[in-house]
């Protein structure tokens, strides 16, 4: 089956050369970042983690995205999904494996990385968050590769896949849940202290992922011929719209309790995303963007639908994948840190060295991204030729 | 074999497994391998501050009353405990706030205790260098947070101590400790210059290992020189000026006791239940 990736047309070619050339960049930067330390980074006491702990939160949604796929399919028998729910396991793969390499890159001591599974401490959340997102992968990678190479030899896949399927369901819920708790569980930071916020990574994810796996799709729509159909991407469309409506509506109620409780320690550091804090406010037009981005992308999604335009659904979930990467990807980390445990305000700004770092990191999962999909399309191509 | 019976025997074997793995894990989780010893803690928040039905404290826990007052009038004596520290323990100075390691400091009022109320509160308070440290919390959220145990509990004296070998880096504690206790080496602090000497530590203690780059690090209550029968190298700079008291929280009659009994102390930000064990006298 791999051998589908081997070949193929100039511009899947000219693709992964532009992909590899970027993670050639990044691997300089990286032996950079190896030889120095993390200080290479934009990171400090105050903001200690940095771009590539919010990329790697915002990539377990991606991953965890993958769920709205896979369970309208095999718990719902939802037909239509037939053809994507490959897919959404494929790119749950590759979200995992940039989470993965966002962690390892974030290590002071990478090589020591085995410590977490020598020494296992089962009261660190991020124990957990190893064990599940390593699971995940797995079961992805089991169950999406299983099914396809079945569909490849025109068999039904084997009996012992489906209850790994059915794990893969809840599993998904898991992974976002785990890294939420990541944040959620420390006190003093008053941000991240809210039970809200595993539901409201679970909304943003449903919608980011989704929204992700729709841009693919029509991408694919016009350089292949490989077509999800129109019962299914209107469906992906009620299932983005949604879940972008329920995290707007959690966001509000963030705001809610901490502009109405009028606690100073709840306000603070949406003070500084929103309106700038003593006089920062790195983070506020991007903040707004993610706000504007959403308005602009619910109701476009919906009329993109109703006419019947491909590129109206494209663009709105282009909005609504930044909507949500801002948010997400940069906002609810680098905020957490804003102020300081003993209320300073420091502002964080990534170096170019960490700029190339994620870069090439994205870069490798939509490779790997690129990859798996051009294996499932011709496969999906050919067994129903 | 047949069906039935293998269909049993996968049951019997895989609930027996579950039988004899969950009681075990539940515990852990519940106590936690890091927690197991929390009995250690001290009484603190019974005493200073509510919390109630806390564990009845058992065992050392080390603390430090600091009497903020002394610090005023003696404006140098801050200082002396800051390089006494800093010196022993090879605490490199980079001269940059991004870099910034630092085991024991001075803050502002409002920025070491940010939870109290700062209105109207008279000009002095202000001007008084609060000491600032790692807080030994009883009921630590750094070690709770660790992925490897790289940072816990002692069992000997309730200390939070660090294990530089061990430590991957993740600075998931430094995201845990609501005292900004923790710093993280960026670069490494073993850098020298052209003539082989360190570049940011300006005399090497050798009875004490400086770190390598990529761990983090913090106030240790000098466990190394409990081990030897010393004080704590700041508590020792203050000298018989009774700035800074260390002992046992635990022990009734310890000269801590005493002071903690005559004095009325505040901890900081003892709303988070992390039960610190160092006091101020304001």
């Amino acid at each position: 089956m791999i051998e589908k990736a081997l070949s193929g047309s100039s511009l899947y070619k000219g693709w992964m050369l532009f992909l590899l050339a970027i993670m050639g960049v990044g691997g300089i930067c990286y032996l950079q970042q190896w030889n120095y330390g993390l200080g290479i980074t934009g990171m400090s006491r105050d903001v200690s983690w940095g771009l590539y702990i919010s990329q790697f939160t915002f990539l377990v949604g991606v991953a965890a995205g993958g769920l709205m796929l896979v369970l309208p399919y095999y718990i719902h028998h939802y037909k239509d999904f037939g053809r994507i729910t490959i897919l959404g396991e494929f790119m749950a793969i590759a979200a995992v494996a940039m989470c993965l390499m966002f962690i390892l890159a974030d290590l002071g001591q990478p090589m020591r990385a085995l410590n977490v599974m020598l020494h296992p401490t089962p009261n660190s959340m991020l124990f957990w968050d190893m064990i599940v997102l390593n699971g995940y992968l797995f079961l992805n990678l089991i169950c999406g590769w299983g099914v396809l190479h079945a569909e490849y030899k025109g068999v039904k896949y084997a009996n012992w896949l489906k209850p790994l399927i059915y794990l893969s369901i809840p599993w998904a819920v898991s992974i976002h849940t785990v890294t939420a708790f990541l944040y959620c569980g420390l006190p003093g930071r008053h941000f991240w202290l809210t039970a809200i916020l595993a539901p409201r990574f679970l909304a943003s994810a449903f919608a980011a992922g989704p929204a992700l796996l729709m841009i693919v799709a029509l991408i694919m729509k016009k350089t292949t011929k490989f077509d999800i159909g129109d019962v299914a991407k209107n469906k992906l469309v009620t299932i983005i719209g949604y879940a972008s409506l329920i995290n707007f509506f959690f966001i509000g109620m963030e705001f809610f309790v901490a502009y109405y409780s009028n606690i100073p320690g709840h306000k603070h550091t949406l003070d500084y995303l929103f309106w700038g804090l003593e006089g920062h406010n790195n983070l506020v037009p991007w903040m707004r963007a993610s706000v504007l981005f959403g308005l602009i992308g619910i109701p476009l999604l919906f009329i993109g639908r109703a006419k019947k335009s491909d590129l109206g659904i494209g663009l709105a979930c282009a909005f609504l994948f930044l909507c949500m990467w801002i948010d997400k990807g940069l906002g609810l980390v680098l905020g957490g840190f804003v102020p300081s445990p003993l209320e300073y305000v420091t502002e964080y700004v990534p170096s170019a060295v960490e700029l190339g770092i994620t870069a090439a990191v994205w870069a490798t999962g939509f490779f790997i991204l690129t990859l798996l999909y051009k294996i499932a399309i011709e496969v999906k191509l050919e067994s129903e030729a | 074999m047949n069906n039935k019976r293998r269909e049993f025997l996968k049951i019997a074997g895989l609930s027996a497994l579950a039988g004899l793995g969950a009681p075990a894990a539940v515990n852990m989780l519940v106590r936690g391998p890091g927690m197991a010893h929390a009995s250690s803690g001290h009484g603190a928040s019974s005493e200073h501050g509510g919390g109630h039905g806390e564990e009845k404290p058992a065992g050392v826990q080390h603390g430090i009353v600091i009497d903020v007052r002394k610090f005023a009038e003696d404006k140098e004596l801050a200082r002396k405990c800051i390089d006494a520290c800093h010196s022993i323990h090879n605490v490199p100075d980079y001269g940059n706030k991004k870099d910034e390691i630092k085991w024991i400091w001075t803050e502002g009022y409002e920025h070491a205790f940010t939870e109290h109320s700062h209105y109207k509160r008279n000009a002095a308070l202000h001007e008084m260098p609060i000491i600032t440290m790692c807080n030994h919390c009883a009921n630590p959220p750094c070690v709770r947070a660790c992925p490897t145990k790289a940072t816990f509990k002692s069992k000997e004296n309730g200390a939070i101590l660090m294990d530089f070998h061990r430590c991957i880096g993740c600075r998931f504690c430094m995201a845990a400790c609501p005292y900004g206790a923790r710093s993280f080496n960026w670069r490494s602090p073993r850098e020298k210059d052209a003539n082989g000497n360190f570049k940011y530590i300006k005399q090497v203690n050798s009875e004490f290992p400086t770190r390598m780059r990529g761990v983090v690090e913090k106030c240790n209550l000098c466990a190394e020189r409990l081990a030897v029968g010393l004080l704590p190298a700041c508590v020792e700079a203050c000298g018989d000026t009774k700035a800074m008291v260390f002992g046992d929280l635990n022990d009734p009659n310890s000269e801590i006791s005493t002071v903690l009994n005559e004095n009325f102390t505040i901890q900081r930000k003892p709303a988070l239940g992390t039960q610190p064990s160092l006091f101020y006298i304001i």
